[in-house]
């Protein structure tokens, strides 16, 4: 393998691992933050993936499309959590799980009910089409090369958001206790709402962009749901940081494993059969990579300190 | 056995269910049998994970890998029986179902031994998602493995057989489900009125009272998992028997979800909360099934009606409240 | 001569009707309405449903129910059909698996199965059946049609597919025919999204070609990746990969592809025009090639249903076997293992005022059937 094949790789799987950072993002910050199990999660990812194909295709403008998918998730986000969320933040993680799976069953049958059974077509915006020239004699695509840096932006922002503001340090502080800040004075079903509307846009801004690279239909949700629940439980449920890190280790992971294992396979037996039972290992293999963390560091790689 | 109003429900029930394919026997409408051995088959598989979940309180989402793999071990066991092939070494495959039994019972219990040793590491949400993962490393072998249909599932041209007689009639193959139902119901009550059934349900409540009384919480829990683990199990190699087919949408985590919905439906910790969840979600599916195409958009609504305001379930409805929380 | 065509048409339809025997016919529908794949079953639908209603016979009925992709469903919902309903004959899965789940079980309790898309080599080969025809194809088919045409020009060649049986059979077919070089035979994750890697390994593996069998959503997710990472290396699949379900979602980046096909929305036919005709003005879209196969599939039960009657089981398949229909799709006839015989063409993928589609090339194999019916002892 030449060097620039393999830096090209590595940009995919960073690439995919800042997607599903984008994922678990929302979902450890619900969780740290209310302490509730969001099934829904990949929900919301399709519904900003929708929106944002439904205005694009209206518009004609992709940039319109995306502020539209960010308003939905949020709005679609704020919603459930005032009609249905909310009351479950005091049931235990049963009953959470199973109103959260009821809540996929709606939204996807829902969304099929609006847009019919036929997936939704949305194309990369014309500023970020074509691709850049490696070292090496490779190319690599703008658009991914835009999304690796949305997620550093969202990582950045996250981080600052969190560290530096009001908001973030309610937020830290309902993480920590969550009767002290109520006495306090916050408003702390305000807050809830808004954190839960904020989760919701970073998957509804997932969604969306990825949808120029995928195909835009129903249940796109729920494979990356997976994905991020194992990213989450790598880097510890609730650590912002854990999900960064434990999305890119998946990503990365993934992507090489995929290549690599049927690769060294072919030392051993033919190719067609390398492939097939090297591309099985492969799909596996994140979760073997989980079992092992886990089996050193039980609560993951960074446990925030109070749970 | 006191009557009390649950057991009055219970006994119901367990009438009911047996009622309906007699009459639909007798009525020649041979589907209704089906539906009430699916509901029997369901239920038992519920009734497994109830032991862990609601007796042991481990929220498992990845049940439906032990429910497979009964399910794979009918199917393998079968097609070997049927092409002759030894299955390993000098070992055949068989069409007898208490042999099959017995295999996917231990090789669940190996499994459930595996994953539970790692995931009971941790608890809360992380064992959810553990387990949830783990089920999905096994889905995804199952659909790779070339050797026994992948994704396109394994036929089983005929149903295994059960001594004495012919399960290839519904009723027949309906009473079996059920007398193994009703077994699986009475271990079920026994284990929970044992000294084992009330550590485990000791380590749910209060683990540290568990602990200074010499117990290892984590022993408990591991044996209450893989004994759950088991009875599902059982209750897959019937559920392959009755599709005559078994494949990975055995595997997929959605059946995880369904059978904790069933336990929810009925009413959790509940003795019978397996078989009325099992009961009420097979008529919902079939009745909405009939009446429009979007039916699990209505599903989702009555389910979630019954998470936000019917906790307890169907027996918490009929039986008023019940003294395990 | 237009003219003539079309009034002899009217005839025959007219004249089958009137002979027809008021024999009650019930069929049995079960197919994917809801969740991600319910657009093929919508199109099966369909055109199952034109086919039936162009046949005027007013004794056949059609009950239709959702089997949402999932095997148990589908298992429960046939012994339902057979069981309850009384239905005489069962037809309308899409996939492998949930065909291979239903259509043992009902062959066993002397139902017909008439496929309109799914067509394993279990059930072709060794395990066909005197009760279970299919209307459209048999799955090696379209990827040993395209294995043929890369033989021409490609020397070596990618090829990639899911790792699932389907996948499998996939690239097994193609290399059937297939003579040259290969430069890469990858198989990825059932339900992958992203195929960047996969992409990158093609384009530095040096290949010619590239034969890729991707169905439903993976296909639109590897096309648009594909001609956004600027690889500039000709792409061929068979020709559900380019139908016309998924067209408008994989947009322009179709443009130029390559595939096999038994039938093109474009065939210069009387018939063919006809059926895109009633088809567009019934539903108000071009039909897909699940369409077309329902279509047949329910023009093949309504022939049989004029002459004969259905609880007649052997007069019944003696007429089914004759295949005496109009298919859209030219010249049709069943092998020896109730699978059809028919030409295969090269199609392109082009834009057809500003609408995206599949315009043919020419004809790959003529005549042809598939590589299991020596083993089916019927």
């Amino acid at each position: 393998m030449t060097i620039s094949l393999a830096l090209e790789q590595l940009l995919n799987g960073i690439q995919l691992g800042v997607m599903l950072f984008l994922m678990s993002a929302g979902l450890t910050l619900i969780f740290g933050v209310m302490g509730l199990i969001n099934l829904a999660h990949g929900s919301l990812y399709m519904v900003g993936a929708f929106a944002c194909a439904a205005v694009a295709a209206l518009t004609g403008s992709f940039w319109l499309g995306l502020v539209a998918s960010l308003a939905c998730a949020a709005a679609a986000g704020a919603i459930v959590e005032l009609l249905v969320i909310r009351r479950l933040y005091d049931r235990d993680h049963l009953d959470q799980v199973l109103a959260t799976f009821a809540l996929i069953l709606i939204f996807s049958e829902g969304t099929r009910w609006l847009f019919g059974s036929f997936p939704l077509y949305l194309d990369i915006p014309p500023l970020l089409q074509g691709a850049v020239a490696l070292p090496g004699d490779a190319t690599y695509p703008v658009y991914r090369l835009a999304i690796i840096a949305v997620g550093a932006l969202v990582a950045l922002g996250l981080y600052l958001l969190i560290g530096k503001t009001r908001l973030g340090m309610r937020i830290r502080a309902g993480e920590s206790d969550r009767e002290m800040i109520g006495a306090l004075g916050v408003d702390i079903r305000t807050l809830y709402t808004l954190v839960f509307a904020l989760g919701s846009a970073l998957a509804g801004l997932a969604g969306a962009i990825v949808g120029p690279l995928q195909s835009v239909q129903v249940g796109m949700g729920e494979p990356v749901l997976i994905l991020a629940f194992v990213v989450i439980v790598i880097g510890g449920i609730g650590s912002i940081k854990g999900a960064l890190i434990g999305a890119l280790l998946v990503g990365i992971t993934d992507t090489l494993g995929r290549l690599l294992l049927p690769q060294l396979l072919t030392l051993f037996m033919d190719p067609s059969q390398a492939g097939m039972i090297g591309g099985a290992a492969a799909s596996m293999l994140i979760y073997v990579v989980m079992a092992v963390i886990l089996s050193v560091k039980p609560r993951g790689l960074f446990p925030p300190a109070h749970a | 056995m006191v009557l009390t109003r649950e057991n009055a429900v219970n006994l119901t029930l367990a009438v009911l269910l047996l009622a309906v394919p007699l009459a639909a026997s007798a009525l020649g409408q041979p589907f209704y049998i089906t539906l009430a051995t699916r509901i029997a088959i369901l239920a038992l598989a519920a009734l497994g994970l109830n032991l862990a979940l609601g007796l042991g309180g481990m929220v498992s989402f990845g049940h439906a890998a032990f429910f497979g793999i009964g399910g794979y071990a009918a199917g393998i066991l079968a097609s070997h029986a049927l092409s002759g092939e030894p299955l390993l070494f000098d070992l055949s495959g068989t069409a007898q179902m208490p042999i099959i039994w017995l295999v996917a019972v231990i090789a669940a219990g190996l499994v459930a031994l595996a994953i539970g040793a790692l995931s009971l590491r941790t608890s809360g949400v992380y064992f959810i998602m553990i387990t949830l993962a783990f089920a999905q490393m096994v889905y995804y072998f199952a659909i790779s493995w070339p050797a026994y249909g992948g994704e396109d599932g394994l036929s089983i041209a005929v149903r295994n057989q059960f001594p004495g007689t012919n399960t290839m009639r519904p009723l027949n193959f309906f009473f079996v489900a059920y007398a193994v139902l009703l077994a699986g119901i009475g271990l079920f009550a026994l284990i929970r009125a044992s000294r084992f059934g009330a550590a485990l349900v000791a380590t749910r409540q209060n683990e540290i009272r568990v602990a200074a009384l010499g117990i290892d919480p984590y022993r408990i829990r591991l044996a209450g998992f893989v004994i759950s683990a088991m009875i599902t199990a059982l209750a897959g190699a019937l559920y392959a028997d009755l599709n005559r087919f078994v494949s990975p949408s055995m595997l997929a985590w959605h059946m995880s979800g369904e059978l904790i919905v069933l336990i929810i439906l009925g009413g959790t910790g509940r003795l019978f909360g397996p078989l009325a969840g099992a009961a009420l979600y097979v008529a919902f599916e079939f009745a909405l099934g009939g009446l429009t195409e979007r039916w699990q958009f209505f599903l989702g609504l009555i389910l979630l009606g019954v998470v936000l305001f019917a906790r307890g379930g169907l027996l918490g409805l009929l039986a008023g409240k019940t003294k395990h929380g | 001569m237009k003219k003539i065509l079309a009034a002899a048409t009217m005839a025959l339809g007219l004249g089958a009707s009137g002979l027809a025997i008021a024999e009650p016919l019930k069929i049995g529908m079960i197919t994917t309405l809801s969740g991600g794949g319910a657009g093929l079953g919508v199109d099966t639908r369909d055109g199952f449903m034109l086919a039936i209603k162009q046949s005027g016979n007013k004794d056949i009925t059609v009950v239709t129910e959702d089997d949402a992709q999932k095997p148990e469903l589908a298992v429960q919902i046939a012994d339902k059909m057979i069981q309850s309903d009384n239905v005489d004959l069962l037809t309308g899965i899409v996939w492998s698996n949930l065909l291979m789940a239903v259509v043992p079980g009902a062959v066993a309790q002397d139902k017909f199965y008439v496929s309109t898309n799914a067509a394993p080599a279990a059930l072709a080969g060794a395990g066909c059946n005197k009760l279970y025809f299919n209307a459209a194809y048999q799955n090696d088919n379209l990827h040993e049609a395209v294995g043929e045409y890369a033989n021409k020009s490609y020397k070596k060649m990618f090829i990639l597919a899911p790792n699932y049986p389907a996948g499998k059979d996939s690239l097994t077919g193609f290399k059937r025919y297939y003579k040259g070089e290969l430069a890469g035979e990858v198989y990825t994750k059932v339900g992958q999204t992203d195929y960047a890697a996969e992409i990158a390994q093609m384009r530095a593996s040096g290949a010619d070609g590239i034969f890729v069998f991707l169905p439903g959503g993976m296909g639109i997710s590897f096309m648009k990746q594909f001609a956004q990472s600027g690889v500039k290396i000709p792409v061929m699949g068979p020709g559900f990969s380019f139908s016309q379900d998924v067209l408008p979602a994989i947009g322009d980046a179709a443009l130029g592809a390559k595939a096999s096909g038994q039938w093109a929305p474009d065939f210069d036919t009387d018939v063919s025009r006809k059926f895109v005709t009633d088809f567009k003005a019934e539903y108000n879209r071009l039909p897909s090639i699940y369409a077309l196969q329902a279509y047949d599939a329910g023009q093949l039960i309504a022939s049989a249903a004029a002459k004969a009657d259905v609880k007649d089981t052997e007069a019944f398949r003696a007429e089914l076997l004759k295949a005496d229909i109009k298919s859209p799709r030219g010249k049709f006839k069943f092998n020896t293992n109730q699978h059809p015989i028919q030409d295969i063409y090269l199609t392109e993928v082009v834009k057809k005022d500003g609408v995206l589609t599949n315009k043919t090339v020419e004809k790959i194999f003529a005549d042809h059937g598939d590589a299991y019916a020596k083993d089916c002892k019927i």
